[in-house]
């Protein structure tokens, strides 16, 4: 084959499937050190691994999550957590039938010339940091390449860094039994309307998919973490069914039928947002060869982190929050959510910050 | 949309949607008066406008055969002919729903400086040479780019030079109002396995839906002719369901979900063979975005052909012989094909080395 013939090959292919599958998705938990910490900060909670741990504890032993996540990505210091009784978090989501998941790229550098355009650092040792995480029971990586929209942008050398950046990580995972999530996140900061967005969208993902092929990826062992494709944050919204059309569409046009699942990324919107746009995707009726879910970070955690607080006699109430959401999720990968979800504190806020940095 | 959306865009993607009917394929019949010399000269009939016509003749007008297609390429001068009671062609086609479709392009030149690679010319007033075939009734065209495989084969520039070619002249016959067929073709000459056939056809078409997007290709309104994935001449043959296996992973690898339809070429099997391939292809149990037929030239005319010989009193016969080869077809698009259709003839190796059109 074109591909590059991994040992870890049929695991690769068996755990990306798995990770499709209908009616579950994926929960982000892998904000850094550093963006956990502002999300700590907006509900007054001190930045300490004790709180991050607890947080993810809250999360995690959320009665009935599970049935709804695939998997979860986590952060380094999450995948050597433990709960508070002592134990292992990877082996709390293994029993639950949960893949952990570990976020592997260090972060973005602005390209020189460019108007801010980026590039995703993290190649240095990965092969032999992601043989460690195997060990520690990890089973899929994450790799976030950002790409922004502007009169100029994305340029062709962002286009090209970022789609061979991601080809390269994704080769490198395959060798070490990490099914990689490919992440090219197109920014929704911006004035354009949704055929830039599109147009954007279908230039980035075929240099993606071709980037991809050079480099020898076997793509029924991976998954697409894309934005779907909206207005920019400028620009007056549309209804989910419109989004619908115009995301399916661009995958329809480079996404190959080997890749087994799309898992969309929230970017600023709403949790309701998030979950009727993904909806709105599943009823929509058109070639959709890959199932279509969700590695919601922020669109699943707001309003249970403004319920929790910090606090352990709101760890309940936030939890109630928490399963609302992953129910709600796991409906719209169906297309059978009803828009019922009882709404939460913070369920309908916009979470878009600018040019937003993780 | 990234894709150019020109006037004829609703048509475009009407009609390669249609092109692409389950049960229905395409006729390659466009073969160049040198190529169509060559057939004739194999069963004694001189190469002259008559006798060219006499063929397309006996072939359009098999009874019940057209119901099987759905589109017919044609050679420029069949395009403006007409069948010996004054009616066009082309009317003949449309009357029956057979899209009539032209070949565009003007054969193959060497690359300097490689191993006998080669890229498509063609390009000169495509544009203007498209419109007048769209006045004269063509809805959609075709390119043939070639490859092969060899030890430093293709190259980065052959492979490179062929999709943009294909890419470059795609968009030109979307803004023309011709659906246009895409088609790659690696050829079989070698001595390599069907896996390297596979790493080769997977490369080549990820390169040629890197070029289409590039040159803002409406992928809706496009149809690819690819070679079916196959060990080459030179190795020993496999099981259908092994090709079916190997070519429609290489697809799902590489062929986006927007294009309606994938229509084999034939390459150098008999006709039997490509008949009970391509319907390996479609009994196979595996998410198919696109539907898989055929655009058959040699693998349907052949045994009718030699049926034929060129004599008036034959043409019952070649016509019956016709019809047994595209209804063969027809059920292979539908994974229905029971094998053993038509003669001995249609198990007839058409492979010939390093073929040119």
């Amino acid at each position: 084959m074109s591909s590059f013939k991994s040992k870890y090959q049929d695991e690769l292919i068996a755990n990306a499937a798995y990770i499709g599958t209908p009616g579950k998705g994926i929960l982000a938990a892998d904000e850094s050190t550093g963006t956990i910490g502002k999300r700590l900060a907006s509900i007054n909670v001190e930045n300490v691994e004790t709180n991050r741990r607890a947080l993810r504890e809250l999360l995690f032993t959320t009665p009935g999550a599970f049935e709804c996540l695939s998997g979860v990505i986590l952060f380094e210091e999450t995948l050597y957590q433990k709960t508070a009784s002592g134990k292992p978090f990877v082996d709390l989501l293994k029993e639950g039938g949960v893949l952990p998941g570990i976020k592997v790229d260090k972060g973005t550098v602005e390209l020189a010339g460019t108007n801010g355009e980026t590039t995703t650092q993290g190649l240095d040792g990965l092969g032999q940091r992601c043989q460690k995480y195997y060990e520690a029971g990890a089973r899929f990586a994450k790799w976030r390449a950002v790409l922004k929209i502007g009169p100029n942008e994305p340029s062709e050398l962002a286009i090209h860094e970022n789609a061979y950046g991601l080809a390269r990580y994704a080769a490198i995972c395959q060798e070490n039994g990490l099914v990689p999530i490919v992440e090219p996140e197109i920014l929704v900061d911006g004035p354009h309307d949704i055929n830039k967005c599109a147009e954007v969208t279908e230039r980035v993902l075929a240099a993606c998919y071709k980037a991809l092929s050079d480099h020898h990826v076997l793509l029924e062992g991976t998954l697409l973490k894309p934005n779907m494709v909206t207005p920019g944050s400028e620009s007056p919204k549309v209804t989910p069914e419109v989004i619908a059309k115009y995301t399916v569409t661009a995958l329809q046009r480079t996404v190959p039928a080997a890749v087994p699942a799309i898992v969309f990324l929230s970017g600023g919107q709403s949790e309701e947002e998030a979950t009727l746009n993904l909806n709105a995707m599943n009823k929509f009726q058109g070639k959709k060869p890959w199932s279509l879910s969700f590695s919601f970070g922020r669109a699943l955690q707001q309003s249970t982190l403004k319920a929790w607080s910090g606090k352990d006699e709101n760890i309940k109430k936030a939890q109630d929050a928490f399963i609302v959401r992953c129910k709600a999720n796991s409906h719209a990968t169906l297309g059978t959510y009803k828009g019922d979800a009882t709404l939460a504190e913070g369920a309908s806020e916009s979470l878009h910050v600018k040019d937003y940095k993780y | 949309m990234s894709a150019f959306v020109g006037k004829y865009a609703d048509e475009l993607i009407k009609n390669a949607k249609y092109t692409a009917t389950p049960g229905k394929g395409i006729w390659a019949a466009d073969e160049s008066t040198g190529t169509i010399g060559k057939r004739l000269a194999s069963i004694n009939v001189e190469n002259i406008e008559a006798n060219r016509q006499a063929l397309r003749q006996l072939l359009f007008t098999s009874p019940n055969a057209l119901q099987y297609l759905s589109g017919v390429i044609l050679f420029e001068e069949t395009l403006y002919q007409k069948t010996s009671d004054g009616k066009p062609f082309v009317e003949v086609l449309e009357e029956n729903n057979v899209i009539p479709g032209i070949k565009v392009d003007k054969g193959v030149v060497e690359l300097a400086g490689t191993n006998g690679e080669t890229t498509t010319q063609g390009f000169d007033s495509l544009g203007a040479r498209c419109q007048q075939y769209y006045k004269a009734g063509a809805r959609f065209a075709k390119w043939r780019a070639v490859l092969k495989i060899g030890p430093n084969e293709p190259s980065e520039l052959s492979i490179q030079q062929n999709a943009q070619g294909l890419a470059r002249y795609a968009i030109i016959c979307q803004e023309n109002g011709l659906v246009p067929i895409v088609e790659p073709e690696i050829l079989t000459d070698g001595a390599h396995d069907i896996v390297k056939c596979a790493a080769v056809t997977e490369t080549v078409l990820a390169a040629v839906y890197k070029a289409l997007n590039e040159h803002h290709v409406l992928l809706e309104g496009t149809l690819l002719k690819p070679n079916m994935v196959t060990p080459g001449s030179d190795s020993p043959k496999v099981a259908p369901e092994v090709i079916a296996e190997y070519t429609v992973q290489a697809l799902r690898r590489t062929v986006p979900a927007a294009v309606p339809g994938i229509v084999f070429l034939s390459g150098g099997q008999s006709e039997e063979e490509a008949t009970l391939n391509l319907n390996a292809m479609n009994k196979l149990g595996v998410l198919k975005p696109w539907t898989l037929s055929f655009s058959f030239g040699r693998a349907l005319q052949q045994s009718t052909l030699k049926t034929w010989g060129g004599k008036k009193e034959n043409i019952g016969k070649a016509q019956e012989s016709f019809l047994a080869r595209c209804k063969a077809n027809s059920e292979a698009t539908l994974g229905k094909y029971v094998g053993g259709s038509g003669t001995g003839l249609a198990s007839e190796s058409l492979y010939v080395k390093d073929y040119k059109y």
